[in-house]
């Protein structure tokens, strides 16, 4: 029996060092992307908001790998310097959201009776409206910027964060080692800080990793219909839509900022499957 | 049992409709500043700002404005278009057709495309199929649904040119024709969500017991599948697309203008531009409303169909 046991811990140990296939590729995917992003004056050779008007429209080159656009912008440095934009915007869009839906929904779950219901019928209010409707709204109110963006979709988007930990609070709440905090006489907001976000907070990680997806798709699309980050600042939302009025001449202007989205997109949803095998949960 | 059931979902929907126009009511006092001197711009004349505030209700006590704006909403009043000088409701009253044609087309062809792909993938779990169909899926959730028509606008109208790229036409065939690609667009957006939805629906529905049952008892697998399979996953697939109106209705707003589609979502992003503010507030209220409805709807229905809901 003790035989059986040493190779089964070995085995376990082995597995547990073993990441899952898809977060090293959605990393490393992402980690290119957000790298280019960081050092985008090292890749670049242009500012990506310096007009060359006698330079319009060029295809590609050795001086401008991805041509230029209608203002003469090297695409290269406007698409790189986008990611930075978009990627950034997403990143505080997701996280606010994250941090705000996580402590309502752990704290409604927790407990219950008003708060809850207070908490669960503004979620039903968020959810009556389309999430593109509700934040198209929200920008308009706010006025375009960066920062409604962000306070539009963190209005939106709490809700989702809430739900989920709600649902896994109501299930810790009643676990031993929770009732074995409360029998210690621990303070409430010890017993739900260090015992029950710990434990339900992976749900929302994984969660997260879907949600930025849907985030960066939000900033291109406001973006794209020019109700997003103002010009000049290079968004790949405002680069698709300024380059389809050149659709049957340059239809690349319009696609190559699409396909950066897509492989973001490609690289977080791996990482979120890698992510959520590896803390085990459902997605 | 069943008008119970309604009974009590119907009283559900009251906090959700209070807290649906409260939030519309207060919209307009996020504005920074002086909402009516904001939308009517710098140049207005100071009467001209006294005569909207007067027009708004925004001259009386907050609790007034909002009993006065639930007045006018239960006579159908969504106030004057600041742009189109004319009246907001008459305006969306328009627009809806196009937008309800344009959603029954996303909706239609996401089924069409997201249930056989459902099926590959959930015959096999793990197998060729399933891969695959996973694989496309994930590159799919992550194509922003303006780019998808992009990239369909390119391939049909540059490369082959059958479907027109956009407009609405004049006569009825014509507006069919021309919603075809819009269409296709949303339903491509929506139909990789759909997939992996149905996809778990359906591998519960083969791994239960009646399908045991069934192929003990010496049914086909063809049988089986279309029987038992495919039914339980059509049924999946309406509820699923219920749940998820709101995300069908965010893709047509943007296809409409991807595509210069006549309807509301072109229109919301128009006054959003113009700062038309009772016509974005009336867009978002009748999205609101068709969100609400079709929840409802979707809840019924499964009522309907599988009489364990309504015991919960």
């Amino acid at each position: 029996m003790t035989t059986v046991s040493a190779e089964y811990v070995v085995e376990k140990a082995q597995q547990r060092r073993k990441l899952p296939p898809a977060l090293i590729a959605g990393g490393a995917v992402l980690g290119v992307i957000v790298g280019l992003a960081i050092f985008a004056p090292l890749v670049t050779s242009y500012n990506p908001t310096t007009q060359d008007l006698t330079n319009i429209l060029a295809g590609p080159s050795a001086a401008h790998w991805l041509g230029t656009d209608q203002l003469g912008r090297d695409v290269w440095s406007r698409l790189v310097y986008g990611a930075r934009t978009d990627l950034f915007v997403a990143f505080i869009a997701v996280l606010s959201p994250f941090v705000i839906g996580t402590l309502a929904g752990v704290f409604a779950g927790y407990f219950g009776s008003a708060l809850d219901a207070t908490v669960m019928r503004l979620a039903d209010v968020v959810v009556a409206f389309p999430f593109y409707v509700l934040v198209m709204l929200l920008v308009f109110l706010l006025g375009p910027g960066t920062g409604s963006i962000i306070i539009a979709i963190t209005v939106v988007s709490w809700v989702s964060y809430a739900r989920i930990v709600r649902g896994a609070t109501l299930v810790a709440k009643n676990q031993e080692y929770v009732l074995a905090t409360k029998a210690e006489g621990f303070s409430t907001s010890r017993i739900v800080l260090r015992h029950i976000v710990p434990n339900v907070v992976s749900q929302a990680i994984v969660f997260a990793t879907s949600d930025i997806v849907l985030d960066i798709l939000a900033i291109v699309t406001l973006g794209y219909l020019g109700l997003g980050i103002p010009p000049p600042t290079p968004d790949w939302g405002e680069m698709m839509a300024s380059g389809q009025q050149f659709l049957t001449t340059h239809w690349e202007l319009s696609t190559i900022p699409g396909i950066a989205v897509v492989l973001t997109g490609l690289g977080l949803s791996l990482l979120g499957d890698g992510l959520a095998e590896l803390l085990s949960v459902e997605r | 049992m069943l008008a119970r059931y309604v009974a009590r979902r119907l009283l559900l929907l009251v906090p959700v409709v209070f807290g649906v126009t409260l939030l519309l009511f207060f919209s307009i006092h996020l504005v920074p500043g002086d909402p009516a001197r904001s939308f009517l711009g710098d140049r207005a004349t100071p009467s001209a700002v006294a005569a909207l505030n007067k027009a708004w209700g925004l001259d009386h006590p907050i609790p007034v404005q909002y009993w006065l704006f639930l007045d006018r909403l239960v006579h159908g009043n969504l106030g004057q278009s600041l742009f189109y000088q004319s009246s907001t409701a008459g305006l969306l009253v328009g627009r809806l057709p196009v937008t309800l044609l344009l959603l029954v087309y996303g909706a239609v062809g996401s089924v069409i495309i997201s249930v056989p792909l459902a099926t590959l993938a959930a015959l096999h779990p793990g197998g060729a199929a399933d891969h695959s169909v996973r694989v496309v899926g994930t590159v799919g959730i992550g194509m922003p649904s303006f780019w998808v028509g992009t990239c369909l606008i390119i391939l049909f109208g540059l490369v082959v040119p059958v479907f027109p790229v956009g407009g609405y036409g004049e006569t009825w065939p014509s507006h069919l024709w021309s919603l075809v690609l819009p269409g296709l667009t949303i339903a491509i957006s929506v139909s990789p969500m759909l997939v992996r939805s149905l996809r778990t629906s359906l591998i519960e529905a083969l791994g239960s017991d009646y399908v045991a049952f069934a192929r003990a008892k010496g049914a086909s697998p063809s049988v089986v599948l279309t029987r038992y399979g495919l039914r339980n996953a059509a049924v999946a697939a309406v509820s699923v697309l219920g749940v998820n109106i709101g995300f069908l209705v965010g893709s047509t707003v943007v296809i409409e203008n991807v595509f210069a589609l006549p309807g509301l979502g072109s229109l919301m992003v128009q006054s959003i531009l113009d700062r038309d503010f009772p016509v974005v507030q009336g867009i978002t209220l009748v999205f609101a409303v068709l969100v609400v409805l079709v929840y409802l709807l979707t809840d019924l229905a499964y009522a309907v169909l599988d009489p364990r809901v309504r015991l919960t």
